[in-house]
């Protein structure tokens, strides 16, 4: 499999520019595995996290053609960088008779939030990195899951340690 | 000040940025633009007939001139018939502004009559692009798009204008600086790659520079004539590059690439040391990726990042103007103990002249019937080489760029990257409306002259004596080139029937002439260029004539079939 890039960009936040942001991707051939984007702590820039996959070259691409548009401020390939990174899942899982603690165990093993509850299922919060989410998800698929829906990555440097 | 009009800032805006010239085309919701214009007798307006023709007329008028072109259009249809000239300047590099009406802020994305998301559709193809929605933005947004369409590496912006917001009446800041943080192009190149660079080359055994539309947009046609003249280093050029090098200097190989000539392929299969310049490593220049430059270390001097190790990866990289990377380059050489260049080069300058001796560009003579390339270099001759070359697409555009030699900068202006049939003829009104006394020629085919035939009115109209030079073979002939070659003759949808284009031209008001003959070729081009007013000639030339060298797609550059 080809290597996952995490790449930070930060942009002007004003109107289409997302757009200019997934249109690259889409009209260069490039791939994005996830995208999450909101406004930073200035109004006016937003940051955008995107995961793409792809060769040294691509990358290489992916970050100059991401420079080249004008509310483009700046461009970080995290991947290259000590970050963390962390994503989200809510999920809504069958949750009958003697499942019940069942998944309650595996929520509390994972260090999940119950955010909702009914007699027959249990809807959980799970944040953590990709792997991590893949993993309970896993383990949940056998108690059958009703719903989900996962966000895209977010991804923040560390700061260096002197 | 006063409080204005969205259009009479509009103008103003033009007015200081020194537009002398629009290409547009009225409707309604630039009514008010249109209304105000009859004040601004500082503006020329030229009235095209297609909206396409508009901003092709603009992307020539920025090559002849080294100025933004405008262009004006209403919405919907009028919009959309832009974006193929936008493209093409995008693909080339070209500083065009092209303003589109736009339904009023109120009705956007309510599929209002003539309305279309002019913007979104031309994301993917201008530099940057705005709708304005404020008219107290208006005039900052005007004086940013310019700055973007000329700046960095030049390219083409839009901006779209709603009716009410031409309309609206706000107080005008005329901004006298832009500043955006998220955009300041490169143009000193790093010095310490710079030094890299030139011991690279210095050392070199058989060194080539391999230049590109950068050297003309960022006028260093000097500099690099004096880099090339002091290493003896020999000099190909892509189609955006030719003139960027003088056509008869004898370190001038030729263009390179698909219908490059077999001197310039053949040295970039051998060299040790490939210098590109303002070139983008295109897929006709590099024929099969993996067979390019084999031997070669490569710098590549380039404005734009992303242009760098796209398609090859380079040895050395070095963002900046090119005209800033040779300066250095220069001034470098100056400082380092004179060698005998000609001494130590000429071994390799000989296999050069070697390879131009066995295969130069060449056609066999016919008594009978006319050579396209023949026309072509009559064309040349008779213009003394002075005249300014619009083309069209396809053979009538390589035959250009292999026949005629061009002696300078901005000489020749064809739609390169997009390959735009129909873009010659406009482009040219635009060359005629930048050079007003100067020698413009079209060299075209029949099938890409009726692309944008229509334009015949607005050169009869404004006194814009335009030369079109018609390679008239009945056929779409590179298409049919392929078929030929590649399709066992199965000529499917190429031959083409053409109108009467002496009659076409008399019907417009324009002169037209016509040459069946070989002998009547230069009666007819000394007659045109005699006749200051626009004409059509009509060169009846040899059907099956194919353009060659050719490098076959997908095959290595020195696998050229050269008859």
């Amino acid at each position: 499999m080809e290597p996952r890039h995490t790449i930070s960009v930060w942009v002007d936040n004003t109107p289409g520019v997302l757009s200019r942001v997934t249109g690259l991707f889409s009209g260069r051939g490039f791939n994005i595995e996830s995208l999450c984007v909101a406004e930073t702590m200035d109004p006016q820039v937003s940051r955008i996290t995107i995961v793409s996959t792809g060769d040294e070259q691509i990358t290489e691409q992916i970050i100059k053609q991401l420079h080249k548009l004008i509310n483009v401020i700046t461009v970080v390939d995290l991947s290259e960088k000590e970050h963390v990174e962390r994503e989200m899942a809510l999920v809504t899982v069958k949750a009958e008779d003697k499942s019940r603690a069942e998944v309650l165990r595996i929520a509390d093993i994972f260090r999940c939030r119950v955010v909702d509850v009914s007699p027959n299922t249990y809807s959980l919060e799970i944040t953590g990195n990709h792997e991590k989410i893949g993993a309970v998800l896993g383990l949940l698929k056998n108690h059958g899951i009703l719903d989900v829906v996962r966000s895209g990555t977010l991804a923040i440097q560390r700061p260096k340690k002197d | 000040m006063k409080k204005m009009t969205g259009a009479q800032i509009f103008l103003e805006c033009l007015k200081r940025e020194e537009v002398k010239h629009v290409f547009g085309y009225p409707g309604g919701v630039v009514l008010d633009i249109y209304d105000e214009l009859t004040r601004y007798p500082e503006i020329r307006h030229i009235l095209v007939r297609h909206e396409q023709a508009a901003a092709h007329a603009a992307d020539g008028y920025a090559r002849a001139s080294a100025k933004v072109g405008v262009a004006l259009v209403t919405s919907g249809p009028g919009a959309t018939n832009t974006v193929t000239g936008i493209a093409s300047a995008y693909m080339d590099s070209i500083p065009i502004v092209v303003f589109t009406g736009q339904v009023p802020t109120a009705l956007i994305g309510n599929d209002a009559f003539q309305e279309v998301d002019i913007v979104g559709i031309t994301r993917p193809c201008t530099k940057h692009n705005y709708l304005v929605k404020d008219v107290n933005k208006l005039a900052y947004t005007i004086h940013e798009a310019f700055h973007i369409a000329r700046s960095g590496r030049p390219g083409p912006v839009l901006v779209d204008l709603p009716k009410d917001v031409i309309q609206a009446r706000a107080v005008p800041e005329f901004p006298k600086e832009i500043k955006i943080k998220s955009y300041n192009p490169t143009y000193h190149a790093n010095p310490r790659q710079v030094k890299r660079a030139l011991e690279m080359i210095l050392n070199a055994k058989k060194p080539v520079l391999y230049t590109g539309g950068g050297i003309i947009m960022s006028s260093a046609a000097e500099e690099l004539k004096q880099f090339a003249e002091t290493l003896q280093i020999p000099v190909t050029s892509t189609l955006m590059g030719l003139g960027g090098f003088p056509g008869d200097h004898h370190l001038w190989m030729g263009m390179l690439g698909m219908h490059g000539t077999y001197c310039a392929n053949m040295s970039i299969s051998e060299t040790d040391v490939l210098i590109a310049v303002g070139a983008r490593f295109d897929d006709r220049i590099t024929g099969k990726l993996s067979e390019f430059a084999p031997h070669a270390k490569i710098v590549h001097i380039d404005i734009d990042p992303s242009s760098i190790s796209k398609n090859v990866v380079v040895d050395i990289p070095i963002v900046g103007d090119c005209k800033d990377a040779l300066h250095q380059l220069n001034a470098l050489l100056q400082e380092k103990t004179p060698q005998d260049w000609a001494a130590i080069r000429a071994q390799w300058l000989d296999t050069i002249k070697d390879w131009e001796k066995k295969h130069p560009l060449t056609y066999a003579w016919s008594d009978t019937s006319i050579k396209p390339q023949y026309v072509v270099e009559k064309l040349w001759e008779l213009t003394k080489g002075e005249a300014y070359i619009t083309t069209e697409v396809g053979q009538n555009q390589m035959w250009a760029a292999q026949f005629y030699k061009f002696k300078r900068p901005r000489q020749l202006m064809t739609s390169g990257g997009l390959g735009v049939m129909g873009y010659g003829f406009p482009a040219a009104m635009g060359v005629q409306m930048a050079k007003p006394g100067a020698t413009v020629i079209d060299i075209a085919g029949d099938g890409s002259i009726q692309m944008n035939i229509q334009e015949l009115i607005t050169v009869v109209d404004n006194d814009l004596p335009v030369k079109i030079a018609i390679l008239n073979n009945s056929f779409l002939g590179m298409v049919r080139q392929w078929q030929q070659l590649f399709y066992e003759k199965r000529y499917s949808a190429t031959p083409m029937t053409a109108p009467d284009f002496v009659k076409l031209a008399e019907a417009y008001g324009a002169v037209g002439l016509r040459a069946t003959k070989p002998e009547e070729v230069v009666p007819v081009i000394q007659q045109a260029l005699d006749t200051p007013k626009p004409v059509v000639m009509d060169f009846r030339v040899e059907p099956e004539e194919c353009v060659m060298p050719m490098v076959p797609a997908g095959k290595a550059m020195h696998e050229m079939l050269l008859a």
